[in-house]
């Protein structure tokens, strides 16, 4: 049997950290300074799309530990309470995995509406996280302005990595 | 030939369902336990967080390049519009600052004079770091930034952070090229202030919101919109006399603060050093260097200057 070459092996490598890559770009982008007025307060939580995303499309190549990680690195970034990221990141994927049968096959708006729903149950347990973590009431208004924003950011992200998915990673 | 591996497919599947789910409930936990050792430990965590954010700085550093550009763009583009508009205001500002400079002369001299009679002692005048912000983190938990310049350039926990407008907040964490500045908006930032003419001492909190309120004000003293706040100095963690901001509103819910720095325009940050230990000179802080060399630790190149 022929060894597959060096390149090709790289290739497929290439591929398949595809989707733990862009997670990891997106808390990047995350917290770059937009200088918009009021942003910064409510920024969308781009990396919980992904994480969804990857869940539903490709859990094989987005395992549980890397997505551990990135919540973790989340946390170091922001300056959030080490471990509160990395727990609800997982609570995401570990909810879409397990109704994986709900997923499989659904348009894109029903996507969006169960990524409503699972992006409402996570800003909540952030929000009692947080508020329990640092024995404080945080103020939901921001949290629920923050939760509005990172679904309507849904829609662009998911696309885009949708026409990924597609030229990338058809045979992953 | 082909029942061997399925066979054996068939005994690895649930082993290997089980496995994945223990792995998974194993990495919840250590999520938990990390929340935990969080709140035990906080040099761990602080350790680690400055060792990642230094990993990053430079990626945070070259990707926010550009988005300063852009906003500069913007905010060109936005002046042009109002060109005329901002001319009449600055007109009217410049007669209304051209009486305060007067008056300012008039109260520099008389101090001077008041000074040299009392036989008044200085304080330590400061040392300046410039960094410029790379990373503004947070969203709706925590108020934060990540700037360009750590323990080589002369920062230290506990620093003020401020720009020409007013206080920002202060170093929280620091690394060896980055380091993370707490805003006065935080929830966990408290400041002893003075408030007003009549310099009321009180807490100025962050409450998360762009409003901080002032907390443990003294009943029976008064406070209206519009009084100035400053920086106390009280427990002396901050140098007194810093501008923060205004009082915006007096009711029920509490006495609003509105900063003189709005975060959006947050780019370069000016780190005061003015040698201050205070509350942070716990056994795990460093000492303060000694003698005069901590007013000048040296910054990047051109960058520290006294005033």
């Amino acid at each position: 049997m022929k060894q597959p070459g060096l390149w090709h092996r790289m290739d497929v490598l290439a591929r398949h950290l595809t989707p733990s890559m862009l997670t990891l770009a997106l808390v990047i982008i995350n917290v770059v300074p937009l200088h918009i007025p009021g942003l910064s307060r409510v920024v969308p939580l781009l990396p919980l799309i992904a994480v969804y995303h990857w869940a539903v499309f490709r859990p094989r190549l987005l395992p549980a530990y890397a997505v551990f990680l990135i919540g973790l690195f989340q946390d170091i970034l922001t300056g959030a309470p080490i471990g509160v990221n990395a727990l609800v990141f997982l609570a995401v994927y570990g909810t879409v995995l397990s109704q994986k049968q709900f997923f499989i096959g659904k348009s894109f708006f029903i996507l969006w509406l169960g990524f409503s729903l699972i992006a409402a149950g996570a800003a909540v347990f952030n929000w009692l996280a947080i508020s329990i973590l640092n024995l404080t009431l945080v103020e939901p208004k921001t949290v629920f302005f923050q939760y509005l924003l990172t679904l309507g950011c849904f829609p662009v992200i998911a696309w885009a990595f949708m026409r990924l998915q597609r030229a990338f990673l058809r045979q992953v | 030939m082909a029942r061997g591996p399925r066979s054996v497919s068939r005994l690895v599947q649930p082993i290997r369902g089980l496995a994945q789910r223990f792995a998974f409930i194993g990495l919840v936990a250590t999520a938990v336990g990390l929340m935990v050792l969080g709140k035990a430990d906080l040099i761990l965590m602080d350790n680690l967080r400055a060792h990642v954010t230094d990993a990053v700085a430079p990626i945070l550093e070259a990707v926010s390049r550009p988005a300063d550009s852009i906003a500069k763009a913007v905010d060109q583009v936005r002046e042009l519009t109002a060109l005329h508009k901002e001319n009449v205001r600055l007109r009217l500002n410049e007669a209304r600052l051209l009486q305060w400079q007067a008056a300012a002369r008039r109260l520099e001299a008389e101090n001077k004079n008041l000074k040299s009679l009392l036989n008044f002692v200085p304080g330590p005048e400061p040392g300046f770091i410039t960094a410029r912000v790379i990373a503004d983190a947070g969203g709706a938990f925590v108020h934060s930034l990540i700037l360009n310049a750590g323990t080589r350039d002369g920062v230290a926990k506990g620093q003020a952070a401020m720009t020409g407008e007013g206080l920002v907040g202060r170093v929280a964490g620091v690394g060896s090229r980055s380091a993370r500045i707490l805003l006065i908006t935080d929830f966990n930032s408290r400041i002893p202030v003075l408030v007003g003419p009549n310099r009321t001492r009180a807490i100025l909190a962050g409450n998360n919101s762009d409003s901080p309120k002032l907390v443990h004000f003294p009943s029976g003293e008064t406070v209206s919109a519009g009084d100035r706040i400053v920086t106390s100095g009280h427990g002396g963690a901050l140098p007194p006399e810093l501008p923060i901001g205004i009082v915006t509103s007096v009711n029920d819910g509490g006495i609003g603060v509105l900063p003189f720095v709005q975060r959006n325009r947050l780019e370069y940050i000016r780190l005061l050093d003015f040698g201050l230990a205070g509350i942070l000179s716990a056994p795990s802080s460093r000492p303060p260097a000694s003698g005069n060399k901590k007013y000048f630790r040296g910054g990047r190149t051109g960058n520290t200057k006294k005033p």
